[in-house]
């Protein structure tokens, strides 16, 4: 569906040049809810605006549905952009225009004549759950409805492709959660494909098929999201997976923990999928006389499976503790003893 | 009792010299609305980074621009009398206060406008762009809408600008008011014509500040 191909791009600032993307190569699948994290100033932001040629290139080409849109003219590309719409993280609404007419917008552009725009704007109102609100102005709205305007606007024309740029970091968290959701439904109502940025996991982790890891420019981490939780390589990925997983409360527990057991080991467990219905502590305790503290447990539901975390602190002899050991990992309970630093 | 305060004013003539006063304005108002808009779309798309960054034609603009509206008016006026007689035929008379009124108060809005199209949201552009819109699309169906109110407030100070202008241009002859209180008022030394003319500008005045004021409200969904 999306195919970038050595993908470049070198502002001059004056001062000298940056490099805000930097070879990149990436397949995205059609349907495909793909994400990519980074913190700001990996270059996330200037990628996805290659995507639909917000940005030129400096080198390489991105094609999407076969047409390299790195290389047709003005017109063409304008075009293009009809099928691969955009949301953004400050809605960018006209305000003054109405809700009906804001998402009637683009299909103004499109060139649709006046009654097939009304009918239209009535089935995205209803999709994107605003019925009501169709008269009002933007700044009647709150962010959520906000963004549920320009979620409708983008899906006026009949996308193949949703760029989300940032497009639930100014909401508050069940905010959030409501237009993951709608994203979600959209995805799987119209099969369309989403690819989205953000520096949050948790939006990752909620709703992305696949994720990528960006920093300088690079995409330094690419796998599945379910993969990329469990076995997180890069450190930059484990600070992200730790944003949804660790606490800061679990970090000064552990440390209580050590302190006031020197004794024991403090276990980390990583369960995915089918695993985290498995009654797996419970045949832990009866099976060995070792002693269990529950430190932390948390559970995370992700578009390919549930994938839970688990720090235990173990007490008792040496040989005992290995055996424990051993029994998780022959369950297949991805286990990882944490330092004692 | 209007009579006794006001002996020597004519109120026929009173009556003419305003509707002068108001054909200048509005007329000066119009052509220096559109082309004020005109010349404030241009220095704003032609502004480095922006649709039609062009640095030739930016700087040409702003020339011109910064050229005119430093020209004190009255000078101006004297500047384009060639000019006057070429487009008109005559030097007196409204319609020749016409071109120096619009080409003194055109750059001044086009400055307006500039600023105006500034404060509009980069977002919003940026997001017209993501939809496919031409550059024409997005002047007409974003960048206008979007700085609806700064418009509207920018040409009412216009204009009331141009109503002081007209009486400048009236000294030399334009008619209006401002003719009729310099001719008829000062240099016959009836104090009550120039008093009388001096209330209709202010009725004038507030009365293109009133409108202006409600229309900018009315605008701003902001």
């Amino acid at each position: 569906m999306i195919e970038l191909k050595k993908l470049s791009k070198v502002f001059d600032t004056g001062k000298g040049s940056l490099t805000a993307v930097d070879g990149v190569e990436l397949d995205i699948a059609p349907g495909e809810i793909f994400g990519i994290i980074g913190y700001s100033g990996a270059g996330k932001s200037t990628l996805i605006r290659l995507l639909n040629g917000l940005e030129k290139p400096t080198s390489g080409s991105v094609v999407i549905n076969g047409q390299d849109i790195t290389a047709i003219n003005s017109k063409d590309l304008r075009k293009a952009r009809q099928k691969v719409s955009m949301i953004f993280q400050h809605f960018n609404l006209l305000w003054s225009r109405t809700v009906k007419e804001n998402i009637e917008f683009p299909l103004e552009i499109a060139g649709v004549p006046k009654e097939k725009r009304a009918e239209r704007v009535l089935e995205l109102v209803e999709l994107v759950g605003l019925a009501g609100r169709e008269n009002a102005y933007p700044s009647q709205l709150s962010g959520g409805q906000k963004q549920r305007v320009g979620i409708a606007r983008a899906l006026a024309n009949n996308p193949e492709v949703l760029l989300c740029d940032e497009a639930t970091s100014a909401l508050d968290p069940q905010t959030t959660d409501s237009i993951l959701d709608l994203l979600v439904d959209i995805n799987k109502r119209l099969g369309l494909t989403i690819v989205l940025i953000t520096h949050e996991m948790h939006v990752i982790r909620k709703i992305c098929h696949r994720v990528a890891v960006m920093e300088g420019g690079r995409i330094v981490e690419l796998g599945d999201v379910l993969n990329v939780f469990q076995a997180p390589k890069e450190n930059i990925t484990k600070r992200f997976v730790a944003q949804v997983t660790d606490t800061e409360d679990s970090q000064e527990t552990i440390k209580h923990l050590r302190e006031l057991y020197p004794s024991g080991v403090l276990i980390k467990l990583v369960f995915v999928g089918d695993q985290t219905e498995q009654p797996i502590l419970t045949k832990l305790i009866r099976k060995y006389t070792v002693d269990i503290n529950i430190v932390q447990g948390n559970i995370a539901h992700t578009q390919r499976g549930a994938y839970g975390t688990l720090i235990l602190q173990i007490k008792g002899s040496q040989p005992e503790i290995d055996e424990a050991i051993a029994f998780l990992n022959a369950e297949d309970v991805q286990t990882e003893v944490m330092a004692n630093d | 009792m209007i009579e006794s305060l006001f002996p020597n004013v004519d109120w026929n003539d009173m009556w003419e010299a305003t509707l002068e006063t108001l054909y200048m304005t509005a007329m000066s108002t119009f052509f220096t609305f559109v082309i004020g808009l005109v010349l404030g779309v241009i220095l704003f798309l032609t502004a480095p980074k922006q649709l039609w960054a062009n640095s030739i034609v930016n700087w040409l603009t702003g020339a011109f621009v910064n050229i005119f509206r430093s020209i004190p008016f009255i000078i101006l006026i004297i500047l384009l009398i060639p000019f006057t007689k070429y487009m008109i035929g005559t030097i007196r008379g409204p319609n020749a206060a016409l071109p120096a009124l619009i080409i003194g108060a055109a750059p001044f809005y086009a400055r307006m406008v500039l600023i105006a199209l500034k404060e509009i949201d980069k977002g919003v552009i940026e997001a017209a762009r993501s939809m496919g819109a031409s550059t024409w699309t997005i002047i007409r169906k974003v960048l206008l809408p979007e700085s609806k109110p700064a418009l509207i407030s920018g040409i009412t100070v216009t204009a009331i600008a141009l109503v002081g202008y007209t009486a400048m241009a009236g000294i030399i002859g334009a008619g209006g008011l401002g003719t009729l209180a310099f001719l008829d008022g000062f240099q016959r030394s009836r104090q009550d014509v120039t008093l009388m003319a001096t209330i209709l500008i202010l009725i004038i005045v507030f009365a293109i500040q009133f409108i202006g004021d409600r229309l900018t409200v009315k605008s701003d969904k902001r």
